[in-house]
Order: structure tokens, then sequence, then C-alpha cells
């Protein structure tokens, strides 16, 4: 554990901090801007892992283990969403051979 | 000798509970598919049971002199209340047990052939059962709870059976008549009820009795609760002013009216004075306000009943006027005079309401006197019959009603000569209705209807057999209580005298004893009047068929002093505008809209707040980011 540490702590924590939240931001855009499903459920991916690195960061800043273990868990929870949101979007692209989420807008009412 | 211990009442007493209420579900469930005489036959079995064992009670009181109460279950019981469902008997039971089956049982008999030919006869039988059973529970009942539900109970069978021909709407109006005004007498007894649970913190009748000697003579708790039975008391018993509905109950077939609405039913309410005699002895007012109410109905009653011409509307005056006379017993405080009335008026009374009912029988359902007339030798049995029903309710000896009736006329003459002469006329009343009753009935000319009637027939022998046994019970039920001038036998009230031993020690009320010439003075000088009496109405209605003009004042006694109307244009007028207003106004223009207004309102709202939705992902992606960015900023700033 501490052989990992060590070389984490070089970099300060700030740095960590900036760099998840740009990426965080960039995922949020994403999802904003993109009309693709695809590159949404991507987004999200990032807006995920960012939140991941953070908590591995202040896990190794703090010297505590459990960040660490909610990274896998993000992780696991993670692939399950992104195992119902692409059968989801079969099914979307077989009903309407598109995964423009414009064309979703008719399931509303 | 078969030795009987208490076990063995107690047992028999709890089947005297059983027989009628297996009666009533054998009879109603089970008897629709075999022929009609069998519902009647089983009915009357049952009953028949109730009377041995009726007599088997009264002979082991007889022996031990001991009354005896036991519990059938623990019916309510929580925290510190504790009511159960407990049965006892003493010699005042056994009297009401007596009239209850004895009489109940003759007239179950004569249903028989009464009802034969009515389609609903298994639907009659069983509730006849039913009453007999709610009448028992009444009377054998060891707390009030238990006494109301007996009390409701024979109430309900009323009610079923004045609307028995329900077909006829007129019936139906009589049933709910009945019903209703019975229902404001129950909430007297409800209060009475809930100020003696209240006062006593029990509802056991021997607890309370002993617990309100201790108590000083008019006090307020008790003046409320004998005040609140009494009401009870007035609904059930028909005295002034609920006593229209016992006249329209006549709706109901004949032995109906002889069972409930003449011998036991109707009589609940002095029973219940009479049960309940040492909180009414400690409560003077009630006493008063009793003699008072008896004496008005003995007598308004008494008076319309002579202007009738409907020979069952007839005997319900009767009867009503007999019941004031009870109340009179009772506000005078010789409850054993008034229980001594009831026993005798069961019978003769019973026995005139099954004799108008095999008149009414023989000319085909004719019910008004003017159609009658000249029956005297065409049905000779029922005549014979009517006629000692008659004498024995005139009061003449050696018949039951002279006895009674002088019983009570005694003690009115101890309490003062003025309530005595004011009683006896009262008394009188009787002879001039009957009278008139019996020879409109027989003597009078034919009327067109009877010449018209070619199968004018005496009734079966099912129907005359007990006839006879009550007219021989009106003859010989008297002698248990004669006068000192007479031979001085005092069987029915040294029975009845353990009973009333405390109430008439609580008595403060002073009576000065009658020296025998007076006695003897208020003996003959009524009866002689009487005697007068019976050869006016021989002159009036035996020769002439009855005038349909009538004075001034007769017309209102024929009107009924327009109780009916005054009840009419106070009571019900403003009660049904005041449910026309609820149900127009409070109902359909309040809670109505209101409720509709609800449903509305959602609607239009959904209307409105569903264009939100538009379907498009981006938009709600972006409020929901713009939202979780809303939160943290308000989270900072806090």
């Amino acid at each position: 554990m501490e052989t990992i540490i060590q070389p984490l702590q070089t970099i300060p924590l700030m740095y960590y901090i900036i760099f998840c939240s740009a990426l965080f931001s960039i995922g949020v855009i994403g999802i904003l801007v993109k009309r693709n499903a695809l590159t949404i459920f991507m987004s999200i991916e990032l807006m995920l892992n960012s939140a991941n690195i953070l908590l591995a960061a202040f896990s190794a800043y703090r010297n505590d283990s459990s960040g660490q273990l909610f990274v896998f868990f993000i992780m696991v929870v993670a692939a399950a969403e992104i195992a119902i949101g692409l059968a989801l979007l079969i099914s979307i692209y077989r009903s309407s051979h598109s995964i423009d989420i414009h064309i979703l807008n008719r399931l509303k009412w | 000798m078969v030795t009987t211990t208490l076990n063995d009442m107690q047992w028999m007493a709890t089947w005297l509970l059983l027989f009628p209420l297996i009666g009533f579900l054998t009879v109603g469930l089970f008897t629709k598919r075999m022929a009609p005489k069998w519902a009647g036959i089983l009915a009357s079995a049952f009953v028949f049971f109730n009377v041995i064992i009726t007599f088997v009670l009264w002979s082991y009181i007889n022996t031990t002199h001991q009354s005896f109460q036991f519990n059938l279950f623990e019916w309510i019981q929580f925290g510190a209340i504790s009511v159960p469902f407990s049965v006892s008997i003493d010699s005042l039971t056994i009297v009401m047990l007596f009239v209850v089956n004895v009489v109940g049982w003759l007239i179950h008999v004569y249903s028989i052939g009464y009802m034969r030919h009515d389609e609903g006869i298994h639907r009659f039988f069983s509730y006849m059962n039913l009453f007999i059973f709610f009448m028992l529970i009444l009377v054998m009942s060891s707390n009030y709870l238990m006494l109301f539900i007996g009390w409701e109970g024979v109430g309900l069978c009323s009610y079923l059976l004045i609307g028995f021909w329900y077909k006829d709407h007129l019936n139906n109006n009589a049933a709910k008549k009945a019903f209703i005004m019975n229902r404001i007498g129950d909430l007297g007894f409800l209060i009475g009820i809930f100020m003696m649970f209240h006062t006593f913190k029990t509802l056991d009748i021997q607890t309370i009795a002993g617990a309100a000697t201790t108590m000083p003579s008019g006090n307020t708790a008790l003046l409320i609760i004998t005040l609140g039975l009494l009401m009870g008391a007035i609904g059930k018993s028909a005295q002034i002013p609920l006593f229209t509905w016992l006249p329209d109950a006549m709706a109901g077939p004949t032995p109906v009216s002889a069972l409930i609405h003449a011998a036991t039913m109707v009589t609940a309410g002095v029973y219940l004075i009479a049960r309940s005699s040492v909180i009414f002895v400690l409560s003077p007012v009630t006493m008063h306000l009793i003699l008072i109410i008896g004496l008005l109905t003995a007598l308004i009653s008494g008076l319309i009943a002579i202007y009738q011409h409907d020979i069952k509307k007839i005997l319900a005056y009767s009867t009503v006027s007999q019941l004031g006379f009870m109340f009179i017993a009772l506000g005078l405080g010789s409850f054993t005079g008034a229980m001594f009335h009831l026993t005798m008026h069961a019978f003769f009374k019973a026995l005139l309401f099954m004799a108008a009912g095999s008149v009414i029988h023989a000319l085909n359902q004719e019910q008004d006197i003017r159609n009658m007339g000249g029956l005297k030798n065409k049905i000779p049995l029922t005549f014979f019959l009517f006629l000692i029903g008659t004498l024995a309710i005139s009061g003449i000896p050696p018949f039951a009603g002279f006895f009674s009736k002088e019983y009570i006329l005694s003690a009115a003459y101890e309490q003062s000569t003025l309530m005595g002469v004011i009683t006896t006329i009262i008394a009188l009343l009787t002879t001039l209705y009957m009278f008139r009753l019996l020879f409109a009935v027989f003597y009078a000319p034919e009327s067109p209807k009877v010449q018209s009637e070619k199968h004018i027939h005496e009734s079966p022998w099912v129907m005359t057999i007990p006839m006879m046994v009550l007219a021989l019970l009106s003859l010989v039920g008297g002698f248990v209580q004669m006068p000192a001038s007479f031979n001085d036998i005092n069987l029915f009230s040294n029975y009845l005298a353990p009973v009333f031993a405390t109430a008439t020690q609580l008595n403060h009320a002073v009576y000065q004893p009658l020296g025998t010439t007076f006695e003897w003075m208020t003996l003959t000088i009524p009866l002689l009047i009487i005697g007068l009496l019976i050869i006016w109405m021989y002159m009036l209605f035996a020769k002439k068929s009855i005038t349909d003009h009538l004075s001034f004042w007769e017309k209102i006694m024929a009107r009924k002093f327009y109780f009916d109307e005054l009840y009419q244009i106070t009571v019900v007028r403003p009660m049904m505008s005041l449910s026309k207003f609820f149900r127009e106004f409070i109902d359909e223009k309040v809670i109505n809209r209101l409720i509709n207004s609800i449903g509305n309102d959602t609607l239009l709202i959904g209307e409105k707040l569903r264009l939100i939705q538009t379907g498009n992902i981006g938009f709600y992606l972006i409020i929901m980011v713009f939202s979780i960015l809303a939160i943290l900023i308000i989270n900072f700033i806090r």
C-alpha cells in the first residue's frame, strides 16, 4: 500500500481536483450538447470516472483505503448501468433505426 | 323423586333461551320445502318445551324460595368495565316467563289455524320464535345492557311482524312508525344506561338496586336515570306522548297483535319499571310523572276507543288504556298491582284479540264493526269467548280483570279518596268501549255485508282451543289474589313480595288502610254503575247500527284528539323539510359540489401541467443539471 501511495502523493491534491473537475465538466457538456445516445453514455462514463479518480486521490492522501473500495463499487454499478442502457439502445434502434435521442420525444404522454 | 340441583336449573334456563333461537333458525331455514303446516307445528313445539321448563323453574323457585343468577358467558370486558351475559331467575322473572311462554305458546297454536293459508307462514313463525327469544332475554337478563338487547330485539320483531304483509305500503308505514317512535323511547333508555354506568360503575340490576338504597331520596342522578328509563318505558308501552304507534301496529296479523301488541312486548315498559322498583321509589318526581302519564293515557285512549270503528283499533286503544292503568299502579308504588294487572291483562286481552281474529277470519278479513252485527248466532263459540274476555276486561266479578283492577283501585284509594274516584271513573271507560264493541259486533242488526256473506263459519279447533284455555285463565286467574272483603287470598302479592321488599320499605308515601265498609262501597258502587252502563250500551248499540253522526266533542275523540295530526305538524313536517333542506342544499349544493370540484380541479391542473413534459431528453438533462447546480449553490450560500 505504502509503495503505491508514495508516488501518488508526489502530485499535489489540487491538481487532481482541477483535473477531475475538468473531466466532469466535459462529461456534463457532452451530455447536454450531444444527440447521439452512445456519446451520451460515454459522457456519463466520463463523469463517473472523474469521480472515481477523485475518490482514489483523496483515499491516497488520507491514508484511508475505503475510498478505493468505493471506486470498485462505482465501477460495478456503472457496468450494470451500461449493460441496461445498451440493451435499451438496441431495442430503440430496432424499432426506430436511429439512436438520436430527439426521436424519443415520441414517448411523451 | 328427582332431586333438582341449581346446576340443573341453570341448564334449564339456558335451554329456555336456546329453544326459541333454534326454533327461529330451523323454522326460518328448513321448513320452506316442507308442507306449510310444519312451520307452525315446529315453532309451537319449541315454545311448548319452554312452557314445560317454565313450570319446572316455577316449582324450583317455589320449593327453594331462592332466586339464582349465573353467567352464560363473559360478554364485554375491558378495563374496569365488565358486563357478563348473565341470567337471573326470581319470582318476577317467573311471572313474566309464564306470560311470555304460556300465552305465547297458545298464540302460536292459534296461529297455526289463523295463518294456515298464508304463503309467508315459515317467515311468520320464525319471526314469532325470534320474538319469544328476545322477550326471554329481556325478562331473564340480570343487567340493563342485556335487557336493552332484548328490548331492541322485540322492537325489531315487532317491526318485522307489523310489516309482515309488506306488499301493502300502509303496513310498511305502520311498521316504520312503530320502529321510529320506539327509537325515541330507546334513546331515553340508553341515556339512563349511560347515567347508571356513570353513577354506579356497573349495570347489574341487583347491584344497582343495592347501591341506590344508600342514596338519598330525590337524588339528581337517580332522577335522570329514572326519567331516562321512564322514557324508554313510555315508548315501549305506548304511553302518552308516544302512544300513536300502537293502534297503527294493528296492521300486522291478528296473532301478532295478540302476542306482541297486547300481551307481552308492550308490557315490557311496565316490567322495566317494576324491575327497577328500588331506584324509581327513590325518585318521587318520576313516580308522580308516571302516575300522571298513566292517568292521562288511560283516560285519553279510553275516550278514543269509544269512537273507533275498527275492531282491532278499539282493542289497541283498550290496550293502551290498560297499560295506562298499569302505569297508574306503578306511579302509586303498587308494583305488585301493576304486575298482577299485566298478567291478567295478558290473558284476557290475548283472548279478545284472538276472538277478534276469529271474527275477522269468519268475515273474510272484515275489520270494520259497522260491517258486522248479528254474529251472535252465526259464530256462537267465538261470541261466548269474546263475552268472557269482555266481562274480564270490564272488571266484572269473578273474572280476572275484577281482581286486578280492584287491587289497583284499592291502592289508589289508599293514597287518597280523590285519586281512587278518578281512577275508578277511568276504569269505567273500559265498560263503555268494550260493551259497545260487543253489542255492535254480535247483537246489532245484520249489516249488508254480513247478509251477503254466505260462508260465515266458526274457526277450526286449533284456533278455538287456545282461546278456551285463555278464557279459563281469564276466569280463574284472578283467584290468586283476592281482596280482604272476599277471601283474603294473597298468593300473587306474597309470591312477588321478596322482589319488591326493598321498594316497599323505601316507599314513604302515607297510606291509610281502608275500612271494610269503605272497601265494600268502592266495590259495589262501580259495579252498579257498570251494570247501568252495560244497559245503556245495550240500548244504544244492540238494537240499531252505529250512526256516523257525531257531535263536536265526539268527533274530536273519533279523530284521536288529533294526536297524529299534531305530530304531523310539529314533528314530521319540520323533520321532512329539514331533511329536504339537507338533501337539496347541504348535500347537493355544498358537499356534492365540493367533492366534484376536487375531481374537476385535479383534472384541470393535470391538463395544464402535462405540457411541461415535452419528451425532449436534452431539455430534461439541462433542467437536471441546472437543478443540481442550484442545489449546490444554495447549499454553499447557507
